[in-house]
């Protein structure tokens, strides 16, 4: 199922489990967002925004140096190209515009590794938004251009100073943040939190998929890709990757996680091997607890992977066995990273390196088209590269 | 009726409920300060079960219940901490604490614990009263575990009406659209309005006002409008420097004082 139920379920997963705090908040949304979406108005304003100024459709392209070293054809859509470097714009315009439509002035958002927030920066400087970017210290300093593209954009970056001081105490704070100011908009980066938030945002990252549908046919002559590839933290661009797809039997879907220094070592976000199912961020899903339900604070290289939990969407994707999932440790991924910036002259974010990193453990026919979504550039993450290649001089 | 409705029935008025986070600020606290609260007059306690991601939290219950968590606090440990409570104090106990929680250690298994550890009910912020009622209200009698429900400022008629009916503890009036441990010296006339429409709905269950009561003042206006009053955020503040019977013992006395 693409789509949740009316209680926002997919299968056995989702659902809002907010406290009563949020519940006006959430409901509104909940009552709004189908609406205005397909609104003729809305989406004649985000198509045009996505095209003019995101510069959508990104290109799917062939590469040859894949295709050579793995098999087939293997073609990277390129959300990379996208303004602001990922794919994280589509959600934030789509969203922002909701935000607009329902009348709200301020914008609030939570971020990893700054990709969400710069997007979301972006898109309420277009609008002439307020926005506050909640961010754990600990990513503060270890994506500090980002934080400085956030301020130079305008936004106040809020320190999230509790637990790990990472991503999902960020998303802490912007709820709590939330709560006590409830005429915000939350504009959640990810298909996580509590419903309508990963349907809302599965619909808005859906463009990459629905780009596919055109681009795969027109690129290769066959209908569909026999494999689509993409990474999960939450797993937003993975979710608009699939979402076209998931009716179609034939296209096998392929998530892939931050195995971070191995599944067995302890410092891993692979969610849905080493999780199970609780509550985290109001959704039911498959997250990485203790036995006493405590949520385990993930790791991987990429800062954009380590979410201790995955979207409900996907932990029914998975669970169903639609889609295969697969991990992937930090120096498989930087090594993909690497050989597609020497071989292609595409650096691509660590995130996406993941799904990348994938296509040797993948059994790929000479005949078989393969989609790896691309979902980031990699300059943020340019430091942790050269500190691999020992290159710091 | 629950038992711990009773209790609250039978009270009637000046109810003080206090909150602490089990195992803050060292592991063993949770009993030193039960005791402290019973021969200080409390008769009815709440006690936090520390969360990693405890979002309807404030900063201070947030902090203290990272502190508990660093001190190896657990379930098991706090069943075991909760039952020499009852038995040596006879304190009502209301655990709070949030749903993965449960979810967890198994519905059942937890409502079984809960019972044999001798707590009177539970509250669990991101409950929603839907899922109560569609997949809990049974298994909570079954187990005699009262429920109190959240209503806040925003919370529609129709939902206060659904809190009263499915609270079998109290409804836990939140005084501030607002997260605990909010500093106000007084409640403002939205808050006193607010409180007032809450009391002339005339609810069946008792309605226990928390969020923000961190004076007398404060207490006596909340008695004003409900049976009693919950103080958390301000509570854990005293202990930060360590647990002091005569500093719990006075601030008791003076929450509860006469003007």
């Amino acid at each position: 199922m693409k789509n949740p139920d009316e209680q926002g379920f997919y299968g056995e997963y989702g659902g809002a489990f907010v406290p009563e705090m949020l519940y006006p908040n959430v409901a509104e949304l909940q009552a709004k967002y189908l609406e205005i979406l397909a609104q003729a108005d809305f989406q004649q304003e985000l198509q045009q925004l996505l095209h003019a100024y995101a510069g959508r459709p990104s290109p799917l392209y062939y590469s040859g140096y894949l295709s050579a070293k793995y098999g087939g054809k293997i073609y990277l859509k390129r959300e990379d190209l996208n303004h602001t470097g990922a794919h994280k714009i589509n959600n934030a315009l789509g969203q922002i515009l909701l935000a607009a439509r329902m009348g709200k002035q301020e914008i609030i958002a939570e971020t990893g590794a700054g990709q969400h927030g710069v997007a979301t920066a972006t898109a309420a400087a277009l609008m002439g938004m307020p926005c506050k970017v909640f961010m754990g210290e600990v990513d503060m300093a270890r994506q500090a251009p980002n934080v400085a593209r956030m301020r130079m954009l305008g936004a106040e970056v809020v320190a999230a100073t509790s637990g790990s001081r990472t991503l999902k105490d960020a998303t802490n704070e912007a709820i709590r943040y939330w709560i006590n100011n409830p005429e915000a908009y939350y504009l959640i980066g990810s298909v996580v939190g509590p419903h309508p938030y990963p349907d809302l945002v599965a619909r808005l990252q859906a463009v990459i998929s629905a780009e596919l549908l055109e681009q795969v046919p027109a690129h290769s002559g066959r209908p569909l890709p026999d494999k689509v590839v993409a990474c999960i933290g939450g797993g937003s661009n993975a979710a608009g990757a699939f979402y076209h797809y998931i009716e179609q039997p034939d296209v096998q879907l392929i998530a892939v996680e931050a195995g971070g220094k191995g599944i067995a070592s302890g410092q891993s976000a692979a969610t849905s091997q080493l999780g199970s199912i609780g509550i985290i961020h109001g959704s039911r899903t498959l997250l990485m607890q203790d036995a006493d339900g405590q949520i385990i604070e993930p790791y991987s290289i990429s800062a954009g992977l380590d979410y201790p939990g995955i979207g409900p969407m996907h932990a029914h994707l998975i669970s169903s066995g639609r889609a295969q999932v697969y991990s992937i440790n930090d120096d498989q991924a930087l090594a993909a990273g690497v050989a597609l910036s020497r071989h292609e002259g595409i650096l691509p974010a660590l995130e996406s390196a993941h799904a990348l990193a994938v296509l040797p453990e993948l059994d790929i026919h000479p005949d078989d088209i393969t989609v790896v979504c691309l979902s980031g550039r990699g300059d943020k993450d340019l430091q942790t590269y050269l500190d691999y290649l020992h290159i710091n001089d | 009726m629950t038992d711990l409705q009773q209790f609250i029935q039978s009270k009637k008025e000046g109810i003080l409920n206090i909150f602490f986070t089990a195992g803050y600020p060292h592991l063993d606290s949770t009993l030193v300060i039960a005791r402290q609260l019973a021969a200080a007059g409390v008769e009815l306690v709440e006690i936090g079960m520390p969360y990693s991601d405890p979002l309807a939290d404030g900063a201070t219950i947030q902090q203290s219940s990272e502190q508990a968590l660093r001190n190896g606090m657990n379930l098991a440990i706090l069943f075991e901490q909760v039952k020499q409570i009852k038995e040596e104090t006879g304190l009502r106990i209301v655990l709070m604490g949030y749903l993965n929680q449960m979810l967890r250690m198994g519905e059942e298994r937890f409502l079984q614990n809960c019972r044999d550890s001798g707590v009177d009910g539970l509250i669990i912020p991101d409950l929603p009263m839907e899922v109560y009622q569609s997949q809990y209200q049974e298994l909570f009698g079954r187990y005699q575990q009262a429920i109190s429900f959240l209503i806040t400022p925003r919370t529609s008629v129709e939902r206060i009406r659904l809190a009263d009916r499915l609270s079998s503890g109290f409804v836990y009036l939140v005084a501030d659209n607002s997260i605990t441990g909010k500093i106000t010296d007084d409640f403002s006339p939205r808050q006193e309005a607010y409180f007032k429409r809450i009391r002339d709905m005339q609810l069946t269950s008792p309605v226990l006002i928390g969020f923000g009561i961190r004076t007398a003042r404060h207490f006596r206006a909340a008695c004003r409008f409900a049976q009693g009053a919950i103080v958390g955020s301000e509570f854990i503040r005293q202990l930060s420097g360590g647990v002091d019977d005569e500093k719990i013992r006075r601030f008791v006395k003076n929450i509860g004082r006469k003007p």
